[in-house]
């Protein structure tokens, strides 16, 4: 098999099958007598495990403290699944590391280069330049709220 | 061909992982009990702070430089080792992991054009997912893959962190360069023996003329690393066993023990601990043994290895029956030394069977209710996090492990994920 020099032609992804949280999709309330039709279906089972974390070897969570990016949904106290394996495009939310620091923005490339927006007017803008050191730390996938 | 990788400074890099504050910054991880240093980086090993030194004798060292010092984390460093195995799977089905932070790669069954360039895929998926800097090394036999990637390593600038030995020039070439105690599998007794006899490179030790010594003085192992330094694969695969054929859990003390209360203290948590890993991986075991280490140089005695065991009338996993054994097994060793100071203890447990395949015996069995009250113990920890509930034999907690400078558990606790500042 050639083997491109950029992108690993084998990939093969273990199947997560240890998952811990599972939310059963039918429960029954039949409890005796006629047997429960919805039992043929109990296998099925939503696993968020597997819906939220496309790829687990390369997803951590992280937690939001701050107002930055209320209008892009993440508030104070959120959960972030972030997945490393992503490439980053504009328009993308992204854990950045910037000048040693973890900060959550909107990717925006513009010109003059690359723009870090808040989502909140009360906020300013960071532009990244040269003299950033910038590392591109994740993309944000999925936000977790608390409701209640 | 094989592939070796290796995460660099394993224990330091993990902890930049998500404190990237320290890249490029010296820093240390301390052994249990926050003793000796266990894992330095790059700029730590610039600074020439010794591997294994107790850091109370370095400390003004260590400020006087701002090393950052960190206590061991193994939740993180366990949960980032799976996830680089993972990453390593990706590449190829047959990967054996060989350590926390080494795994050799089977490649034979793969085609690959470049292996330089697969090596360097490997490098970039480990950074990029995990910010964790790899080491590559591809032979045609896994001892020429420690070698090679003992090159990789060393001239990371000329390599990219990457060596092939692809061709015979390349090996020969290696095996002069390389020390004959740095072979994978010659330990320090084997490297004295080749030195009185001035073997004292890889090459030296394929020289035909030593055939026969090996042979006579070291047996087929001697031959089959002979052949792997040859190119020729004699080390299978499986050479780490798949199942756990004992457990041991051993600690150093902070301080060296005199008093037995606290040695039992000591031993029965440890096997406490000891039987949650069994019931983890649903074994039980036959045969418990406890060891105790006095103090070498606190004594005229020249034996300061203390162990005993014992085989039990039924495997078990109760915490209580294993618990209840090593406090016996401790008394009578203690009975028969005059030995007073102790400096590390251990228990390890051997015979392991599944727990389904548990036999009953006609006449000793376990309490039945032990199993329950176990099952019960396990749920009150695991849904409080810390061993809350523990025997009366561990009551006398005068101390707990020091880890002054531990980090989150960033990947394995929920409450200890990282805080980024939306600011």
């Amino acid at each position: 098999m050639p083997v491109n020099s950029n992108k690993p032609r084998l990939s093969i992804h273990p199947a997560e099958t240890d998952s811990l949280i599972e939310l059963p999709l039918f429960t029954h309330g039949v409890s005796a007598g006629f047997p429960s039709p919805a039992l043929d279906f109990m296998e099925y089972k939503i696993d968020l495990n597997k819906y939220l974390t496309r790829n687990a070897l390369s997803t951590f969570y992280i937690r939001v403290s701050g107002h930055s990016m209320i209008n892009a949904g993440i508030d104070d106290g959120d959960l972030l699944v972030v997945d490393r394996s992503l490439d980053p495009a504009d328009g993308r939310i992204a854990i950045c590391l910037i000048d040693g620091e973890f900060t959550v923005k909107r990717l925006k490339y513009t010109p003059d280069g690359l723009l870090l927006m808040p989502e909140n007017p009360a906020y300013q803008p960071i532009a990244v330049t040269d003299q950033n050191q910038f590392v591109l730390w994740g993309l944000v996938t999925y936000v977790i709220k608390k409701i209640i | 061909m094989y592939a070796l990788i290796d995460c660099n400074n394993f224990y330091a890099s993990c902890e930049r992982v998500f404190q990237p504050q320290w890249q490029e910054k010296p820093v240390i991880v301390l052994s249990n009990n926050d003793g000796c240093i266990i894992s330095r980086s790059e700029e730590a090993k610039a600074l020439g702070i010794p591997m294994a030194a107790p850091e109370f004798k370095i400390r003004t060292h260590l400020k006087q430089h701002k090393v950052k010092v960190f206590s061991s984390n193994y939740s993180l460093y366990g949960d980032l080792s799976q996830r680089v195995m993972g990453i390593m799977r990706t590449f190829t089905p047959n990967v054996e992991e060989y350590s926390i932070d080494e795994a050799f790669l089977d490649l034979n069954e793969i085609a690959i054009t470049n292996h330089h360039a697969y090596g360097q895929q490997m490098r970039e998926k480990v950074l990029k997912w995990l910010s964790l800097p790899i080491c590559v090394g591809i032979a045609p036999t896994k001892t020429l893959g420690k070698a090679a990637n003992r090159i990789a390593k060393k001239y990371q600038e000329h390599t990219g962190g990457t060596y092939v030995m692809d061709t015979d020039e390349k090996r020969l070439k290696a095996l002069k360069w390389l020390k004959a105690e740095d072979v994978w599998g010659i330990g320090r007794r084997m490297a004295k023996r080749l030195k009185a006899k001035n073997i004292l490179t890889a090459y030296d030790l394929i020289q035909p003329h030593w055939h026969d010594w090996i042979k006579k003085e070291w047996g087929v192992v001697g031959l089959r690393l002979k052949m792997e330094l040859e190119g020729i694969p004699a080390i299978g695969d499986g050479a780490v066993p798949e199942s756990k054929k004992s457990i041991a859990t051993t600690r150093s003390f902070p301080k060296q023990l005199t008093d037995y209360d606290l040695i039992r203290e000591r031993v029965s948590t440890f096997a406490t601990v000891t039987a949650e890993k069994l019931r983890k991986q649903n074994s039980c075991c036959h045969m418990v043994i406890v060891m105790l280490v006095a103090d070498k140089h606190s004594i005229d005695d020249p034996k300061y290895h203390y162990s005993k065991g014992i085989t039990l009338p039924f495997a078990t996993n109760s915490a209580l029956t294993i618990s209840t054994v090593a406090v016996q097994l401790l008394k009578e060793m203690l009975a028969e030394t005059n030995t007073v100071r102790f400096k590390k203890a251990g228990i390890i447990v051997t015979e392991l069977i599944p727990q389904d395949a548990k036999q009953l015996n006609l006449f000793n069995n376990e309490d039945p209710r032990h199993l329950a009250l176990m099952k019960a113990m396990d749920k009150v920890n695991e849904k409080n996090g810390k061993r809350i509930v523990r025997l009366a034999t561990q009551a006398a907690k005068t101390w707990d492990m020091n880890q002054k400078m531990l980090s989150p558990r960033y990947t394995t606790d929920i409450n200890e994920i990282l805080t980024v500042q939306c600011r």
